[in-house]
């Protein structure tokens, strides 16, 4: 640990070593929520997002480091997915503007920011069912010729770039070892391999920032390792991941930089490892009184509001099956 | 029961005019809903505005045939541009309530007296197909094999027509192998994951509708000069519906699919209706249960009943993936 921490960003970014680099130049950082970090990719200022007399986000400042894998977590219903959603335009928000590579994306719509490399899955995924896996790939591709009403009538306008965007899919399926799916309805995929899919697809934009809803939501144990590895690898790659997450210990495993919303806004920011054991924060998963003896009401209101969320968790599982 | 007849009645329908027109329309709403997910439900409005433009140009301005053909088209465009703008940023079922409300506000407005001058009101509007049969190859008299047969006019109108039917099949089959239509049949799935991937989805959608609505216009033109007149009562929501149910018949998405549910469709419907008729004049079915003025009526049971077997043995349609089916059951 020490000895990463002496390695000087640039060093080894040359030795190709990404991890470190961004573990490095996040070293620097002071731990607090909308901390300026030393190349961001993407800044965003007092957003808000308000649900009638809900503020679902409230945010001041954050910005998110270039090339390292930031993870966003939360309790359920801290404004992770209306943050995502508001930031790809998928969303309006009341207030606030956010910069991408310091250009200014405020209220673009999603296919723009999705051009300018700022690509994004979904929480539940969105596999075009009735699309082959192979057509899903290349529908990524940008610039297609073919993809215009008068040049799509003549074949050989686009029949080579299409050779070279299937050449290119197919070495995204057999890295997320999908290849042998290739020809299958994405409907026929299992959840797991429909997130592999949506994230390989995402890929096929050419991405500088992946913007990924809770990658491993409704995965089975054994394809979360596998997930993590492939999130991993889009980093050494050099591509800047932000995910969206509620599973602490998932989190530590594969992110860099760590941010913690709570009730739509940021209460902490830091490296896992002191993420993890901030007082804030678990305050913000456990309720602040988790070490204090409760009384019998407030324990029993505890209780029911555990239940409540785990019969959420239920539902959302058997929504993600449906 | 003469046999001959009836099997002649029903092949005339099966490959003639009805045919001709309502595979027009159902290739448009096979783009438009088959390909795109658009729920165009005012198909009709879009052969009617065809349909009128062509004869308000010629009838009523005085203007050349063929200049008169692409205000119709043109018309079909503006239609689909000014239904598209405001309703496919929104959910697929809005298009729907918009346009089927659409297709009758256009009908209501042409049929009333204020507007008599220049769309005829009820009556409509005739002698505007001149100049398309004055170069019509067919000489005077019938043409066809056995006892299936049509005058010059009409098989005037089914060439072009049915030389139409197939260029569109052409086009529907070049556009839609193509990137352009993968990027229509992924806006069907899900079009915020086509977004999120940098497609322009609203730019699509309006390509498609407009698309779909010249096509359908189309088959309005096709309409209108097989009668010789336009009126406004012939494009009825029901127009659309039938599309609708050639569509579904044939096999939504699939390149040929309007075309053998047009004919199915047409066929069946003067099958049931001649062996209805012929029964009562035969007295096979006695007047206590039906008499010859119930045949019109009966016949589109015998069509619902047809189409509820369809949909239980074959949801799929006669050329559609039954895969495909099985994946919206997952």
């Amino acid at each position: 640990m020490h000895a990463e921490e002496t390695v000087s960003a640039a060093d080894a970014a040359l030795s190709g070593d990404r991890e470190a680099a961004a573990r490095a130049a996040l070293a620097t950082v002071d731990p607090v929520p909308g901390a300026a970090k030393p190349d961001p990719i993407l800044v965003a200022d007092r957003v808000m997002r308000r649900f009638g007399g809900l503020t679902a986000v409230d945010v001041e400042h954050v910005e998110v480091q270039r090339g390292s894998i930031t993870a966003l977590i939360g309790p359920n219903g801290a404004g992770k997915t209306t943050l995502f959603n508001l930031l790809t335009g998928f969303d309006d928000a009341n207030e606030g503007h956010w910069t991408f590579n310091g250009d200014r994306i405020t209220g673009l719509p999603p296919y723009r920011l999705a051009r300018r490399g700022m690509v994004r899955t979904f929480q539940l995924t969105k596999a075009l069912a009735k699309l082959s896996v192979i057509e899903n790939m290349r529908l990524g591709a940008q610039a297609q010729r073919g993809e215009r009403f008068l040049a799509a009538l003549i074949a050989s306008i686009w029949q080579p770039q299409e050779s070279e965007i299937t050449e290119r899919a197919d070495q995204l399926l057999e890295r997320f070892k999908l290849d042998r799916m290739r020809d299958e309805f994405a409907g026929e995929l299992s959840g797991g391999q429909r997130k592999l899919l949506e994230m390989a697809r995402a890929l096929m934009v050419g991405p500088e920032l992946v913007m990924l809803d809770e990658p491993m939501a409704g995965v089975n144990p054994a394809l979360t390792q596998s997930l993590l590895r492939h999130v991993k690898s889009l980093r050494d790659d050099g591509m800047t991941v932000l995910f969206v997450e509620h599973d602490m210990d998932m989190v530590c495993d594969i992110s860099d930089w760590v941010i913690v919303m709570a009730q739509g806004a940021i209460v902490a920011e830091g490296p896992p490892e002191k993420v993890m054991v901030n007082e804030t924060v678990i305050d913000a998963y456990l309720g602040s009184h988790h070490d204090t003896p409760l009384s019998e009401a407030e324990e029993e209101e505890q209780l029911a509001e555990a239940e409540a969320e785990l019969r959420e968790e239920i539902i959302e599982a058997e929504q993600e099956r449906a | 029961m003469n046999w001959d007849t009836i099997f002649s009645v029903s092949i005339e329908a099966a490959i003639g005019t009805n045919a001709v027109i309502y595979t027009l329309a159902a290739i448009g709403i096979n783009v438009q809903f088959g390909y795109t997910g658009l729920l165009n439900f005012g198909q009709a409005a879009f052969m009617a505005v065809g349909a009128y433009g062509l004869a308000v140009g010629v009838a009523t301005w005085g203007l050349n045939f063929w200049l008169s053909i692409c205000i119709g088209i043109a018309s079909a465009v503006a239609l689909a541009i000014i239904l598209g703008i405001p309703t496919l940023r929104l959910r697929a079922d809005y298009l729907a309530i918009v346009t089927i409300a659409a297709a009758e506000i256009f009908r209501i407005t042409v049929r009333t007296s204020n507007y008599r001058d220049v769309t005829g009101g009820t009556d409509g509007l005739q002698q505007f197909s001149g100049a398309f049969f004055d170069i019509n190859p067919y000489g005077k008299g019938q043409y066809g094999v056995g006892p299936v047969s049509f005058d010059d006019r009409t098989m005037w109108v089914l060439t072009v027509g049915w030389i139409l039917v197939a260029l569109c099949c052409l086009v529907v089959y070049l556009l839609m192998r193509s990137p352009w239509g993968r990027v229509l049949k992924a806006i069907r799935e899900d079009e915020d994951a086509v977004r999120s991937l940098g497609k322009n989805v609203f730019a699509y959608k309006m390509q498609s509708l407009i698309m779909g609505g010249v096509i359908g216009c189309l088959g309005g033109f096709i309409f209108a000069l097989s009668t010789g007149s336009v009126t406004p009562d012939s494009y009825a929501p029901e127009v659309t519906f039938f599309a609708y149910t050639i569509v579904i018949l044939g096999g939504a998405a699939r390149v040929l699919g309007p075309v053998v549910g047009a004919v199915i469709f047409w066929l069946f419907i003067q099958f049931s209706d001649q062996i209805l008729r012929q029964a009562i004049s035969a007295g096979y079915i006695p007047n206590s249960v039906m008499d010859t003025t119930q045949v019109g009526a009966v016949r589109f049971i015998l069509v619902g009943l047809g189409l509820m077997a369809l949909i239980i043995f074959r949801p799929q349609g006669i050329f559609g993936d039954k895969r495909e089916i099985a994946l919206d059951a997952r």
